[in-house]
């Protein structure tokens, strides 16, 4: 029983390690421009390093058709999109001070975040 | 790249283009393009417009040789995409329903089984047989259930975790507890040795027909969208080189003649030239009195002809019409989140993998102090809580609810910018209205004549409007306005002159006239000791008299008024019976302000207001603790507009600048803000009861799967019960959400 139980806490302790402080690795940006694939509830790449202070062109590729995929809110920017099918859907960035910004999907499933350096 | 030959206009977008410099470069590359024709190049958006015939792909090579590279624009219209959305949910719905049929085909007779016999393993027959069972719903997952598992796999090789995770997770360990039992019983005792194959082919059953039927429920919180962009006509019928033709609508250019015969739609926004008919505006504006059009008016794109036959100069096209600025206004406010609901996206964030903390020690606290067989009992558990968590039901309670009333309010006319402001909104407790143009029409009119000394109404009118016919003063345009309807020829003025503050003189055949107020007769020293009464009658009738002396000798008193809107006075019953505090604001002086203020039935005036005090009395009023609404004509008001908490611009039709407030009132009535408030507080109270119900259900229903409730009354939730829990949850969510599009703001 003991076993199990320093198991259990084992579990708990890489459930908080992978999903929470776990940091991931950054995609660097050469030009500020960025093809972001959605699909299978991520987004790839999900963490992005751009250049501060110059516009960002982000282009999202959706092949995934459930609805959850559908909306792309970037919540700092006050900047949404609704995603078509397929690669034709470019968003915009003003430049940016320097910074973390959050993207996600409308309920948070999918997630992804900008760094501006 | 394939070759391509169109015969309309191509567009493309242009790379590398960082100066003006490129412009004639490029034009000039494209243009000796054999076939080529009209090549125009818009620097600010950095496209290229090609008409003619030309090869697409020798087009791009042309632009590529000088150093720069150019992409095909689609041409794709948003219609278009609508119709590629709804083809795509329409596929993604019957994948959801084939995987639903499978799933729920394997899963419910072997629920039933498992009601009627018991689903334990005690012979070598029965584990053959459950084996082969084992199999056949590791194939239904595999099938059904692949989107669950891909998505949750490929979350967690990137640290994230979702919906999939949670059932992917709950669905695998039912199944693998299940073939531990059937491989290996001998490790557990007798009474734990039970399969739970059929929870996770009901499970993975229940919950794709949840998603399939939210598919479908979403598309309907679109509705108002669809509607928008449904007024868009496809084709347009213009008039090249004296010959009507019919064209694609994106082939439309500025000053294109385009001609529109009754019943049809108007296809792009432009001024008429020629023809005279009623246009239907009530889709864009809510205002349901169709409008009459003459030459010199302005038609909207998306608006109706109803009567006659009209021509017009196409002014704007494509994106910079008002249709295509009120689609785009909506689709970006329906994507936008008011603040309330932060807190369940602050949730939302954290929630999966709290949940899955939550499921291991539930299992943890089965396996120690759990009857036996604690093992059974906590893999119930485990199953239970990772199924019933519906973290999709806190995600969707604000978005939802956000895309229906923010499509609902442009369907009357109500443009709102974003969330943020529909909240706001919502909260309102003070509202300040400008009067002119707002509560009164703003344009003044002539109410009253009264003449004296024997003098005759027509000759007097005559007389005033020739001479206010040279001033540029409000007041004469209702002067001039009025003689012109009575039908009254002016004459010539002679030696005009205008005294500031006091009114006009001059000469008409040899008479001196005069015309102004007291304060100019008693200038010239004309007697109106008579008229006195008069003026002081109309005056605190909210009416302007002015009087008129031909030869210092006093002829008449003229009134001017700001006639009150006709359903001001209902509209603003409307806004108090809502507990509002109005308070209206206006230039005029004391005794007009306060005769409009009575008859409309407001107790809180200012007179005599600059429009920098505007911004004053609103700043005042949040001083107080107030939250301050500002109605204003979104031009004269701007800096109150966008000092009070939420701006209201108020317009008449399809005129108002749509981006100059937080909430733009396409129709001119102020029943437009009693709408507005209205629709803002349903949609408020629609994400309340959409986040009250999924917190309560997350929050009661994690600890009940949990088995909180076992100790007492002895009740373990069962894993198919959660998972049609958890597909329930999110369905009534958005159904809630399109409750409100039912919503009849005027009946509120």
């Amino acid at each position: 029983m003991l076993m199990i139980n320093i198991g259990g806490a084992l579990l708990i302790a890489a459930i908080i390690y992978w999903f929470w402080l776990y940091k991931p690795e950054q995609t660097q940006s050469e030009d500020n421009k960025v093809t972001i694939v959605v699909d299978n509830g991520v987004y790839k790449p999900g963490h992005i390093k751009v250049a501060a202070n110059k516009e960002v062109v982000l282009t999202f590729d959706r092949k995934d058709s459930a609805p959850c995929a559908e909306t792309v809110v970037f919540p700092q920017l006050d900047i949404s999109k609704t995603l078509a099918m397929g690669d034709g859907n470019t968003v915009k960035l003003p430049a940016l001070e320097a910074g973390e910004y959050d993207f996600h999907c409308q309920m948070q499933m999918y997630k992804g975040k900008l760094v501006a350096q | 790249m394939t070759t391509n030959t169109k015969d309309t206009a191509q567009n493309f977008i242009i790379e590398g283009a960082n100066c003006g410099s490129c412009v004639a470069k490029i034009e000039k590359a494209l243009n000796s393009v054999q076939g080529a024709q009209n090549v125009e190049m818009n620097f600010a958006e950095r496209t290229v417009r090609v008409e003619g015939k030309a090869d697409e792909s020798t087009l791009i090579k042309a632009v590529e040789n000088i150093g720069y590279s150019a992409k095909p624009m689609s041409n794709e219209s948003d219609q278009d995409a609508l119709d590629e959305k709804a083809k795509s949910d329409e596929a993604h719905y019957k994948k959801l329903m084939r995987n639903m049929i499978l799933a729920l085909g394997v899963g419910a007779p072997l629920m039933i089984y498992g009601l009627i016999f018991d689903m334990s393993v005690t012979t070598d027959t029965q584990r053959i047989a459950w084996f082969l069972v084992g199999i056949v719903t590791l194939v239904v997952m595999a099938i059904s259930g692949k989107q669950f598992y891909n998505g949750a796999w490929q979350a967690f090789k990137n640290h994230a975790a979702n919906m999939d995770t949670l059932i992917a997770l709950g669905t695998g360990t039912a199944w693998l507890y299940s073939m531990f039992v059937v491989i290996a019983p001998n490790l557990l005792p007798q009474v734990a040795r039970h399969v739970y194959f059929e929870a996770s082919s009901m499970i993975i059953g229940l919950i794709s027909l949840g998603l399939a039927f939210e598919v479908k429920a979403r598309g309907r919180t679109s509705q108002a969208i669809k509607r928008l962009i449904g007024l868009q006509p496809k084709t347009a019928r213009v008039i090249r080189g004296g010959e009507e033709q019919d064209i694609d609508i994106s082939d439309v250019v500025k000053n294109d003649e385009v001609r529109v015969r009754p019943g049809e739609k108007i296809p792009v926004d432009g001024d008429v030239i020629e023809g005279s008919s009623t246009v239907d505006e009530s889709m864009l504006t809510g205002e349901p009195m169709a409008v009459r059009k003459k030459t010199g008016d302005k038609v909207v794109a998306g608006s109706i002809n109803k009567s006659g036959t009209l021509l017009f100069k196409a002014t704007h096209i494509g994106s910079e019409t008002t249709l295509a600025n009120i689609i785009n206004m909506v689709k970006r406010a329906q994507n936008s989140k008011p603040s309330i609901g932060r807190l369940a996206d602050v949730i939302s964030g954290i929630f999966v993998p709290t949940v899955m903390i939550i499921a291991v020690l539930a299992g943890l606290a089965w396996l120690n102090f759990g009857p036996e067989p604690s093992i059974a009992y906590a893999v119930v558990a485990v199953t239970t809580v990772l199924i019933i968590a519906c973290p999709c039901a806190l995600g969707l309670a604000t978005p939802m609810s956000v895309m229906v009333g923010i499509g609902k309010a442009a369907e009357s006319g109500i443009l709102i910018r974003n969330g943020e402001s529909l909240q706001t909104t919502s909260k309102i407790t003070t509202m300040i209205l400008d009067k002119t143009g707002t509560i009164t029409q703003g344009t003044p009119q002539v109410t009253d004549v009264v003449t004296f000394n024997n003098s005759d109404e027509n000759t007097v009118m005559q007389l005033v409007a020739s001479l206010e016919s040279s001033s540029e003063h409000p007041l004469a345009e209702a002067i001039t306005a009025y003689a012109k309807k009575q039908g009254l020829t002016l004459s010539k003025v002679a030696d005009f002159d205008a005294i500031t503050g006091k009114g006009v003189a001059g000469s008409v055949d040899g008479q001196t006239l005069l015309f102004g107020n007291k304060a100019l007769m008693d200038k010239y020293d004309v007697a109106v000791d008579d008229a006195t009464e008069q003026a002081q009658t109309l005056a605190s009738d909210a009416k302007t008299p002015m009087y008129f002396a031909s030869n210092n000798k006093l002829q008449a008193i003229i009134a001017v008024a700001d006639p009150i809107k006709e359903d001001s006075v209902e509209a603003i019953k409307r806004l108090q019976d809502k507990g509002i505090h109005l308070v209206m604001l206006t230039g005029d002086n004391k005794a007009t302000a306060q005769a409009v203020a009575k008859q409309v039935g407001i107790d809180d005036f200012i007179a005599e207001v600059m429009p920098d005090d505007k911004v004053n009395e609103v700043t005042k009023r949040q001083a107080n603790g107030e939250i301050v609404g500002m109605t204003g004509d979104g031009i004269n008001d701007a800096p109150a507009l966008a000092q009070a908490d939420v701006g209201f611009a108020i317009g008449t039709g399809t005129d108002v600048a749509i981006e100059s407030a937080d909430i733009t009132l396409m129709r001119g009535s102020l029943h437009g803000l009693a709408d507005a408030i209205a629709v803002s507080n349903a949609t408020i109270s629609n994400i309340k009861q959409n986040l009250f119900g999924a917190f309560i259900y997350n929050v009661a229903g994690i600890p009940i799967a949990a088995g909180v409730l076992y100790p007492f009354f002895g009740i373990l939730l069962n894993p198919v019960v959660a998972g049609a829990a958890m597909a329930l949850s999110s369905l009534t969510v958005v159904s809630n959400a399109n409750r409100l599009r039912f919503f009849k703001p005027n009946k509120s």
